[in-house]
């Protein structure tokens, strides 16, 4: 199965998209957390070649664009995985166990946070407080939602994602 | 002065303050020193440290007191106990992961942060014990980043970004993970840094030192088969005092010949000399290019921070920076050319050592095309810092303030007026009219100063009329302020025959190797003017006030050099660039 490493398909194609796209919204410097945000969107993710691309058209340093990059949970240097798995960690998740069945998690595909296992199938962030801390402690895949995880649960969950022959919406 | 001034009271002063200005500067007007750590004046006013905060009354909070604006009416006081335990609870935070080995750090007893502990009262650490491990990052000639010693001040960000306009450095991640890096987290020496060294000058702590070259230099004093010379920068005379706790503004030539002398240097040299050199060569290039009809402008080349920026960020003029080398990189090409063979000793037996305002030179001298003696001996072996060469002197146990003045050796000492005011911005290019003037002119100047071109503003423009021939010179000094005026000659929106551009603002007296001036004293003492003055006072005094009347060069070039811009010349003074890029 190929990788969803979106530079290895058409670069030239999603590059022009981007560079289209900064263009005509003026190069403007003010703007990047809306390049940042279209490029993701068309790249999937933010590797250095793209921030390059971003510093050569805006004029903004290659630091400053990192900062940002770095600063923002929403974006991502490392390519998704076609599912992605986000633990809470806010405070309610937390004292419930949140950080046992992030463990379990990152044993069980044997990556870290910010990772994406090697089949491109999962990718695993920690989040901050999702807003449903009656449900603590609740672990998203993609838009799906499991309230009240168990450790125990975990390998079922996952389960259903490695059987399923597209990936979920 | 038909500025707004407002009334307020400090501690029960009664205190008259300009509209707009912070209760920081007002609280100076009644000599009440409010501590600050983050606050960089004109360059860092973020507001990040807290440490300057005060009481006002009326406030629901605490305000800091770098960025808080005076107002008519306003009470403030400065020292309360709830002040005093606020700025002990903010350093005792920062102080809990700083690794604390002040016993070993190169800033004690030029650090911020220590002297505040001191300072405040902060003899007892409730939160210790989460002291980050070391983490140096040493990958560039001239700098050691260690993040366990950051504050996060950003400082460093303001002067790389703002004010030298490179903006390699930028703070990353969020929360307890922010840390002062690079894009990618990548090396110091991957990413498009000048070198200019700014960032250690205004580091508060240990984070940003310089990387020590001391050792290259005892090690070669004690080899008796080494031939051991020296030679200083213009600007490092008007400095080097003030790591002895000498006023801003010394000149401490004598001494530091004196000192140098002691520490065992078979020769001790006036780079000075070789800025006369530099003077003569590029003002030949500058003479032929008027002749010619350009390419103009003529830019000069002494700055290697410049030099760097210029390579990564602006390639489209390098042909039109002069081909000369340094001061610093003819001094030694002299050396291990004319020098080695008048003494007959053999060129790889002499090991020269600079004494430089700029960190930007310990590159220089690995640059390729940097061997006038060949076979890859370079020109200069060692370039210290003004920082470094105070280290070694305290060393060796010399009681510099009190020594006796001397005077450099003669067979490279002598050195113009227009050669020491190098030093400070403006100066080349004053230096290179007073000699282009009379050469063009035929005839002696009626005064050799320039005054358009001095001063610290940031673009200095000036239109001379020199034997009947119009010359548009431009003097910046600062990479954002070359930026500037790089761009409005890009843009056709300025034209010139000659420009001088220094890395460093304000020139070499305020290079990134100078000694380090805490916050409050950069803040509110003019430093580039103070030391610049010290230089000009200099040349005042003298007699010998150009390049061309130099006995010392005349004689170099009858000797060796045969005449200004010669073959010869071009093979040992002369050098040149290449584009770098900037991902
Ligand atoms: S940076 Fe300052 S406080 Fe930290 S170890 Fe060095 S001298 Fe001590
Ligand atoms: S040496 Fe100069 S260019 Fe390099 S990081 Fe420091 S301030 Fe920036
Ligand atoms: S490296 Fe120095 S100047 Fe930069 S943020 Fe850290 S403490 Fe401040
Ligand atoms: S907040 Fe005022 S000095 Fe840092």
């Amino acid at each position: 199965m190929a990788k969803t490493n979106g530079l290895c398909l058409g670069i030239s194609e999603q590059e022009a998209r981007l560079k289209d796209y900064i263009e005509k919204t003026g190069r403007d410097p003010s703007l990047l957390l809306s390049y940042l945000q279209e490029a993701q969107e068309i790249f999937g993710y933010l590797p250095e070649e793209v921030q390059v691309i971003i510093s050569k058209e805006t004029g903004i340093p290659l630091a400053d664009i990192y900062g940002v990059v770095t600063f923002y949970s929403q974006f991502s240097l490392v390519p998704k995985g076609r599912n992605s798995i986000s633990v809470c960690l806010g405070t309610a998740c937390y004292v419930k166990g949140a950080g046992d069945i992030l463990a379990r998690i990152k044993e069980l595909l044997n990556i870290e946070v910010g990772g994406v296992t090697e089949d491109g199938l999962f990718s695993l962030d920690a989040t901050r407080c999702v807003g449903a801390c009656g449900l603590a402690p609740v672990v998203l895949i993609n838009k799906d939602v499991y309230p009240k995880m168990t450790v125990d649960a975990v390998e079922e969950v996952l389960k259903k994602y490695r059987n399923k022959e597209e990936p979920g919406e | 002065m038909d500025e707004k001034m407002v009334n307020l009271k400090i501690n029960g002063l009664a205190v008259q303050a300009r509209a707009g200005s912070t209760i920081l500067e007002a609280a100076r007007r009644v000599n009440i020193e409010i501590p600050t750590l983050c606050h960089l004046k004109g360059i860092n006013e973020i507001g990040a440290c807290r440490i300057c905060v005060v009481e006002v009354k009326n406030a629901k909070s605490l305000v800091p007191a770098c960025v808080y604006p005076v107002s008519e009416g306003m009470e403030v006081k400065t020292n309360t106990l709830k002040v005093q335990k606020s700025r002990r609870m903010t350093l005792e935070l920062i102080l809990s992961d700083h690794r604390k080995d002040c016993v070993n750090c190169v800033r004690s007893k030029n650090c911020e942060l220590q002297n505040l502990s001191n300072d405040l009262g902060v003899d007892f650490l409730r939160f210790g014990k989460h002291e980050k491990e070391p983490m140096p990052e040493s990958s560039t000639v001239h700098l050691i980043r260690d993040n366990s010693k950051c504050i996060l001040c950003r400082r460093c960000i303001a002067m790389c970004g703002a004010v030298q306009g490179v903006s390699v450095l930028a703070p990353v991640e969020r929360g307890f993970r922010t840390k002062v890096s690079t894009a990618f987290d990548k090396k110091l020496s991957d990413v498009p840094c000048v070198k200019c060294g700014q960032c250690i000058a205004v580091c508060p702590t240990g984070a940003l030192t310089d990387k020590e070259y001391t050792q290259e230099v005892w090690e070669a004093l004690e080899d008796p088969d080494k031939h051991v010379v020296i030679g200083t920068a213009p600007s490092a005379r008007a400095t080097l005092g003030e790591c002895f706790g000498m006023p801003i503004g010394t000149n401490v030539e004598g001494k530091m010949v004196a000192a140098l002398r002691r520490l065992g240097f078979d020769g001790v040299f006036d780079v000075d000399t070789a800025a006369d050199l530099t003077i003569m060569e590029e003002g030949t290039e500058l003479l032929e290019r008027l002749e010619k009809g350009g390419p103009f402008p003529l830019i000069t080349s002494c700055s290697p921070g410049w030099i760097g920026f210029a390579e990564y960020f602006y390639p489209e003029f390098l042909p039109n920076i002069s081909s000369c080398k340094s001061p610093q990189q003819m001094f030694g090409a002299i050396m291990k050319t004319y020098y080695a063979k008048k003494k007959g000793i053999d060129p790889k037996d002499i090991f020269v050592v600079t004494v430089m305002p700029c960190t930007a030179k310990k590159y220089e001298i690995t640059r390729s095309g940097q061997s006038a003696a060949g076979s890859g001996i370079p020109d200069v072996d060692v370039a210290l810092t003004t920082r470094e060469i105070s280290r070694m002197i305290t060393r060796a146990g010399i009681d510099f303030v009190n020594l006796p003045k001397e005077d450099f050796d003669p067979a490279f000492g002598e050195a113009s007026g227009a050669a020491h005011i190098f030093g400070a911005t403006g100066g080349v290019m004053e230096a290179a009219l007073r000699t282009v003037a009379e050469i063009l002119t035929g005839k002696p100047l009626e005064r050799p100063e320039f005054h358009e071109v001095r001063g610290t503003k940031n673009i200095k423009e000036a239109e001379y009329d020199i034997a009947g021939k119009k010359i548009r010179v431009a003097v910046t000094s600062g990479l954002a302020n070359a930026r500037k005026l790089l761009d409005r000659i890009k843009n056709g929106e300025a034209e010139y025959h000659f420009v001088e551009i220094m890395g460093c603002p304000g020139g070499c007296v305020n290079g990134g190797g100078q000694p380090i001036q805490p916050g409050p004293v950069r803040g509110f003492t003019d430093l580039r003017s103070l030391r610049a003055k010290a230089l000009y006072d200099e040349d005042r005094g003298m007699t010998l006030r150009k390049s061309h009347e130099n006995e010392t060069i005349k004689k170099l070039y009858e000797e060796f050099l045969e005449k200004p811009g010669s073959h010869k010349a071009h093979e040992i003074l002369h050098t040149t660039y290449q584009p770098r890029s900037r991902y």
